[in-house]
């Protein structure tokens, strides 16, 4: 019943014979998405000129994107970046691998997995920004405040996963382990972690997201430094053209996360049929 | 017995936590950490009292309000766009960047633009939320059975009554997937505008507890966030349980 689940179900769509797609078929969705690209700052130009909001607000990309390029070249940027890159990065490292150590033990016993159901089902969708006074007052706006929050919230995503994967181990499988003597960390490593990784893989995939939101959204209220902190300080600052260029800039994070993740899911999984599928159509 | 060993399943973990918990607290020094008693006490005075009104009712009203929004527009902008293949090629690249900005950082746009008021947060959620309703409709339109399309066009089946009986029930799945992200990220946008500019609602009373130190009430908060998350996720599985009970039987009798 999880996002994952339906994700992996569903992610190869009914296989449709379709002829071969003629040069043209294939350039034309391309032409189009760069159309609508052009389109879309065409509109914001003429809406920031002659729509209801004034133009100190809502500036236009003509003011926007030269500041957004001007930004490449400040080393202040890129330490912005990085720091809220390596809040990002840390925090997703830290919640997988312990959902990874933890979701292995809790899944391979019926036990456990019984007895943690309903903590695990309660304490998963608590939100985590919910934490942020906790983290400020303990530890003041340093990473590990930024921390605290991304990895709490990575971390219920990926465990959540990680059972799923561990529960859909197959039964007949998980016999023949057991006939031919297979010891717990080689169960693990040769049975388990397979069926596990298509899961893990969409765990991470959502969580990279989540912990992106949320390391800009404590770096506003709590104030660590990175790219939410820059935008806040913009922002008191009235430098709404900086704004702007700061918040294009994290839609082009977000996208490098995407197709990140998009590419670890290729590389890993590039045996499973949701992935081979993809690639034949 | 079956019945009982369940029950004790359930509440054995959280009722030794609790224990725990109170146990360690009891003679514990721990300034950030409350004792049970003063914080079932603050929980009572800050959010069953005067805060209901004040904060709780207004906080809950915007999330309803920004994921309503989101939902409705998500699945209607998205049934267009994934049934028409150049309306999806046009757009397409333009949402997949829209919907990587991470929400949070609009909040200080849209209150220079909109102002600090339950409009620009209605609108940050609304923001974060339709992302992935939409995306995902756009991705279940556009992935129907070809077979199940041609028997519907064969049945004359046309207009809302195509949307009705064959569209929406067949990307019904993937909608469905798109909303549960959306909750969790609605929560979220809801907090976060309101730690960082309001005047009232749950988290601006939060971060203002924090301000003062007020440990308890503090903790209260993060309670009752965690409790409304709790809530919206079990009525979600009721909602889904309804709306997608033909599908998990589906899936179920294709796995035996």
């Amino acid at each position: 019943m999880s996002v994952a689940h339906d994700n992996v179900q569903l992610a190869a769509p009914p296989a449709t014979p379709r002829r071969r797609a003629s040069l043209l078929e294939r350039g034309l969705p391309a032409l189009l998405g760069a159309l609508g690209i052009v389109g879309a700052l065409f509109a914001w130009q003429i809406f920031s000129e002659i729509g209801p909001v004034d133009p100190h607000f809502l500036p236009p990309p003509s003011d926007v994107l030269p500041q957004f390029f001007q930004n490449l070249g400040y080393a202040d940027f890129w330490t912005a970046t990085g720091y809220t890159l390596r809040a990002w990065l840390l925090g997703l490292v830290i919640s997988t691998l312990g959902a990874i150590v933890l979701g292995v033990i809790i899944g391979s016993s019926d036990f456990l997995r019984q007895a943690t159901h309903s903590t695990i089902e309660f304490l998963r969708p608590i939100p985590s920004v919910a934490l942020i006074p906790l983290a400020a007052l303990l530890y003041g706006p340093v990473l590990k405040a930024e921390l605290l929050i991304v990895a709490f919230a990575c971390f219920w995503i990926v465990l959540v996963q990680v059972l799923y994967g561990v529960a859909d181990v197959d039964k007949v499988a998980t016999d023949t382990a057991h006939t031919m003597h297979l010891s717990y960390l080689q169960r693990v490593r040769y049975l388990v972690f397979p069926t596990l990784l298509p899961y893990l893989v969409t765990g991470i995939r959502l969580a990279a997201t989540v912990a992106l939101i949320l390391s800009i959204g404590v770096e506003l209220i709590v104030g660590t430094p990175g790219l939410g902190q820059k935008v806040a300080l913009a922002q008191i600052n009235d430098a709404t053209p900086s704004m702007y260029a700061l918040i294009l800039t994290s839609g082009v994070l977000g996208m490098l996360v995407n197709g990140l993740m998009g590419l670890l899911e290729r590389r890993l999984l590039f045996w499973h049929a949701s992935v081979r599928g993809g690639v034949k159509s | 017995m079956k019945l009982l060993k369940r029950f004790l399943y359930f509440v054995g973990l959280p009722a030794l936590l609790i224990v725990l918990w109170w146990a360690t607290s009891r003679n514990g020094t721990s300034f950030f950490v409350p004792k049970p008693g003063p914080l079932v006490h603050a929980f009572r005075t800050v959010w069953l009292g005067d805060g209901f009104h004040k904060d709780v009712v207004p906080s809950l009203t915007r999330l309803a309000a920004g994921l309503i929004i989101s939902i409705a527009l998500g699945i209607g902008l998205g049934v267009v766009i994934g049934s028409v293949d150049w309306v999806r090629w046009l757009l397409g690249p333009l949402l997949e960047f829209l919907r990587a900005v991470p929400s949070t950082i609009l909040i200080p746009v849209l209150l220079l633009v909109i102002g600090i008021n339950d409009a620009m947060k209605v609108t940050v959620i609304v923001l974060g939320c339709i992302w992935p309703v939409l995306l995902n409709t756009v991705k279940g339109v556009a992935s129907i059975d070809e077979v199940q399309l041609s028997t519907g066009e064969v049945y004359g089946l046309r207009g809302l009554d195509r949307l009705r009986y064959l569209v929406l029930p067949a990307a019904s799945p993937q909608i469905f997937a798109g909303i549960r992200q959306s909750l969790a990220v609605g929560l979220v946008l809801m907090v976060t505008s309101e730690m960082f500019a309001a005047t009232e609602g749950i988290g601006y009373a939060t971060i203002n507890f924090q301000n003062q130190v007020a440990i308890p009430e503090m903790w209260s908060g993060i309670v009752l966030l965690g409790l409304i998350g709790v809530a919206l996720s079990v009525l979600f599985q009721l909602v889904q349980r309804r709306v997608l009970g033909w599908y998990e039987g589906l899936k179920e009798s294709a796995n035996v």
